[in-house]
């Protein structure tokens, strides 16, 4: 009897085996995932809420979460435009009921915000969870991040100042998104199966149908748009941007003075290689002071180079507000002092 | 206009490098008798009898350089090699206002300096979306799960050892940021076509055919028709890839660029490749691949890389990069040497297929004439061409028109924005235009 069982067993490995596939045809390769690998890392959270995590927040704690860990980027309102495009603004009480955001057809928009154009709340759960804050991507707990979503949502005028956003009434906002009829796959650029066969799109018929013509196409050219003579310059010296031999050259769009620009450069490059710019901007604070404000703070302190490169390299806080300065021991001395000197200089 | 050339027809012989920047101003400002005197000049500044052989001839030619009279380096003096000292101009550059921070930036691929159509894995475009690592490769993991356990027979997690013990194929495919020409949707926004058109580079990546590891975890293919492909990076990026594209083999997990492994910018040690698809798609750094029976709505396919109509609905979901092509050589700020014959060269791509035909056009698409295809013509991967040229002097507007073998051909700025409109941002394909004038500046222009 055990010796038959065993038969039995034997074969009915051999058939999966050989089943349409080869699964686990490559041995030694890969190991099965454990339930806690699994919970880790399968943070996702679709449209049809799979993957929610438990929990709530209200729009008032969202407030105090969002002072402290969002608004050094986003502005306290969610309204800024000084490190990234604003999240909030741009729709109205008619969007929440229509379901499509007016202002992105009318032109009345002066520039479109996430709650302007994003059509799933799942969307703005999932990418908070995973990428927020900046500097400390996947640091917030489930239930913070349930109140900055009910802040936003507050800020935006599509729950009241008292609600408290939970996994059991998401379901019931994302039917107030001013912008949740505003998406659209009727287009041949979807490279799976169309709609028509369960997937998306039209199938990938194209919606332009230019032909080759070669000899008197058309009777005369029209000119849309020339280069602006600001964007001539904007990106520096273009001579320097080519090979000095060749063809053709760079042309010349700079004087003279662009060498000395192109040294400055050189140690803003220095400033975004070493991961300063990410949080200081050169005049205003990003999420730590803008340059200017540093020379201004420091500008009759004799020995302001020898503590600011000490502050580099160990890390600080609380000279600017709460959030700390990282340490930056991994950068060269000679380069923090490099830097030092050169933002204490004006950094020009 | 440029200082370096105001005339047209200008000539201008081989020893330019030792005029000094006067004297090539001397030349733009129209005295063409000057460079025979400069000539005669820099040769009067060296000994007497060098300023005889000078007349004679070039002193490059006449007397032998110190690399042809003295003893060069020796092997392995540069562990590993790096360009030219004399190539540090063709840099990736940012565009100055883009983004407000590196680490959510774009740098661009200098295109107009650039050959064939392999990307130098150091010159390759940037994009990240929440900065860049250089992540240990003994410490990276790739997941492979469902978004529930009846899609999968079992999660499975390998190593960088594992997936390189696995059937590799080597695949020679371009890659284009959905964003690219964006800056140019509603005018012309940028000078050169490094600001257009360099969020695009082409590479030979060399990895594991994710259909291969999906099959290995005993995917059910009947219920799980997407692919959800998720980053290590802060950003964890996640895009939604159809199920068919997989099942056809042509998506893989790469490790290799280049005959080397991948940048770290470009993904170390692990990304996705997914030919003809815009770049978002092409996640970086992958982690977990997630195969589900619905697509995701991640940001960054419902906030982001979602294409703005005229109606004011976005199309959510565009992924192809359609047929496309661009002269590099000349393009937007260049001067062009002089006139007589120039080899026209540029790029052609598609995400449908291969490239079938290139048409260039010198009056600003009137007349065309149909480019050499350098081959051998790869599927969804950029294709070099190039076509004679005689400048006569006179202005000129260069353009070139992608056909690909699905028959669909590159469209006007006028097609496209009667369609689409213009504030679109993503998947813009439009013919590109660069007008020459008398003094051989090339500069960026938009024809209807």
């Amino acid at each position: 009897m055990f010796r038959f069982s065993k038969t039995i067993l034997v074969f009915a490995l051999f058939s999966a085996s050989t089943a349409a596939f080869a699964f686990d045809k490559y041995q030694g390769v890969g190991r099965p995932a454990t339930p806690a690998e699994v919970k880790a890392w399968d943070i996702d959270v679709r449209p049809d809420f799979k993957g929610l995590p438990k929990g709530s927040g209200s729009v008032e704690r969202g407030n105090e979460v969002f002072e402290e860990k969002c608004a050094s980027c986003h502005g306290s309102f969610g309204e800024s435009n000084e490190v990234f495009t604003p999240l909030a603004g741009g729709t109205t009480k008619d969007d929440i009921k229509t379901g499509n955001v007016k202002g992105l057809s009318s032109g009345e928009l002066p520039q479109r915000t996430t709650f302007t154009k994003v059509a799933t709340i799942s969307t703005v759960f999932d990418y908070i969870q995973r990428a927020m804050p900046w500097t400390a991507p996947k640091s917030l707990k489930a239930d913070e991040v349930y109140a900055i979503l009910a802040y936003l949502l507050n800020l935006q005028e599509i729950v009241p100042a008292d609600f408290t956003l939970s996994d059991k009434n998401i379901a019931d906002v994302q039917k107030l998104l001013p912008n949740r009829n505003g998406m659209t796959t009727d287009h041949g650029m979807w490279p799976g199966a169309p709609a028509k066969k369960g997937g998306i799109g039209n199938g990938g018929k194209p919606d332009t149908a230019n032909k080759v013509c070669m000899k008197n196409c058309k009777p005369e050219v029209q000119i849309g748009s020339t280069l602006p003579d600001y964007a001539r310059t904007a990106h520096g010296e273009l001579r320097d941007q080519n090979r000095s031999f060749g063809p053709v050259r760079g042309t010349q769009t700079l004087g003279p003075e662009a060498a000395k620009k192109a040294a400055d450069a050189g140690t803003l490059d220095l400033a975004t290689k070493s991961g300063c710019m990410a949080c200081h901007g050169m005049k205003s604070k990003i999420v730590g002071p803008g340059y200017s404000e540093v020379v201004a703070r420091y500008k009759d302190q004799t020995d302001a180079e020898s503590r600011l490169i000490a502050k580099v390299k160990a890390g600080g806080q609380g000279v600017w507000g709460s959030i700390p300065m990282p340490p930056n021991g991994h950068l060269k001395d000679e380069d923090i002092t490099t830097l030092v000197k050169w933002i204490l200089s004006g950094s020009k | 206009m440029g200082d370096i050339v105001k005339q047209p027809g200008r000539l201008r012989p081989a020893p330019e490098n030792f005029l000094s920047e006067e004297q090539v101003k001397a030349v733009g400002s129209g005295r063409r008798d000057f460079l025979r005197k400069s000539f005669l000049v820099a040769g009067a500044a060296l000994a007497a009898p060098k300023l005889v052989r000078a007349a004679e001839g070039d002193p490059n030619i006449l007397e032998n350089p110190a690399w042809t009279t003295s003893l060069g380096l020796p092997v392995a003096t540069n562990p590993y090699g790096m360009p030219s000292k004399f190539e540090s101009q063709l840099l990736r550059r940012e565009s100055p206002g883009l983004a407000r921070v590196g680490g959510a930036s774009v740098s661009f691929a200098p295109l107009q300096g650039l050959f064939g159509i392999i990307t130098p894995s150091g010159l390759h475009f940037e994009r990240h979306h929440q900065g860049w690592h250089d992540i240990d490769p003994s410490k990276h993991r790739l997941m492979v799960n469902g978004s529930d356990d009846s899609l999968l027979k079992k999660a499975k997690v390998y190593t960088l050892d594992e997936l390189m013990r696995l059937p590799s194929v080597s695949r020679i495919h371009f890659i284009e940021c959905g964003a690219n020409t964006g800056l140019e949707w509603g005018n012309v926004a940028v000078p050169t076509v490094q600001y257009t058109h360099g969020m695009l580079s082409c590479s030979e990546f060399t990895g594991v055919p994710l259909k291969v590891l999906l099959e290995d975890c005993g995917v059910d293919y009947k219920k799980a028709r997407y692919v959800l492909a998720e980053g290590a990076d802060g950003s964890s990026m996640t895009r939604t890839i159809p199920m068919e594209m997989v099942e056809s083999g042509e998506v893989f997990v790469a490790y290799g660029q280049n005959g080397e492994m991948l940048r770290p910018e470009n993904g170390y040690p692990l990304r996705l490749v997914v030919p003809g698809v815009q770049g978002v798609s092409w996640v970086k750094w992958l982690r977990r691949i997630e195969v589900g029976d619905k697509p995701y709505a991640t940001k960054d396919e419902a906030v982001h890389y979602i294409d703005l109509l005229p109606s004011g609905q976005h199309r959510q979901y565009s992924s192809i990069q359609e047929a496309k092509s661009v002269i590099t050589t000349p393009s937007g700020g260049q001067t062009l040497l002089d006139k007589g014959f120039f080899n026209v060269s540029g790029l052609a791509w598609s995400g449908r297929g291969r490239i079938k035909q290139v048409d260039v056009s010198f009056d600003g698409g009137i007349n065309w004439k149909t480019a050499r295809i350098e081959g051998p013509v790869q599927n969804k991967a950029l294709t070099r061409f190039n076509v004679d040229w005689v400048w006569d002097g006179s202005p000129a507007i260069l353009q070139s028109r992608a056909m690909d073998e699905t028959g669909f051909v590159q469209p006007t700025y006028g097609q496209l924005r009667k369609v689409r409109g213009t504030k679109s941002i993503y998947h813009n394909n439009a013919i590109q235009s660069w007008k020459v004038i008398e003094s051989g500046e090339v500069s960026n222009v938009q024809v209807l």
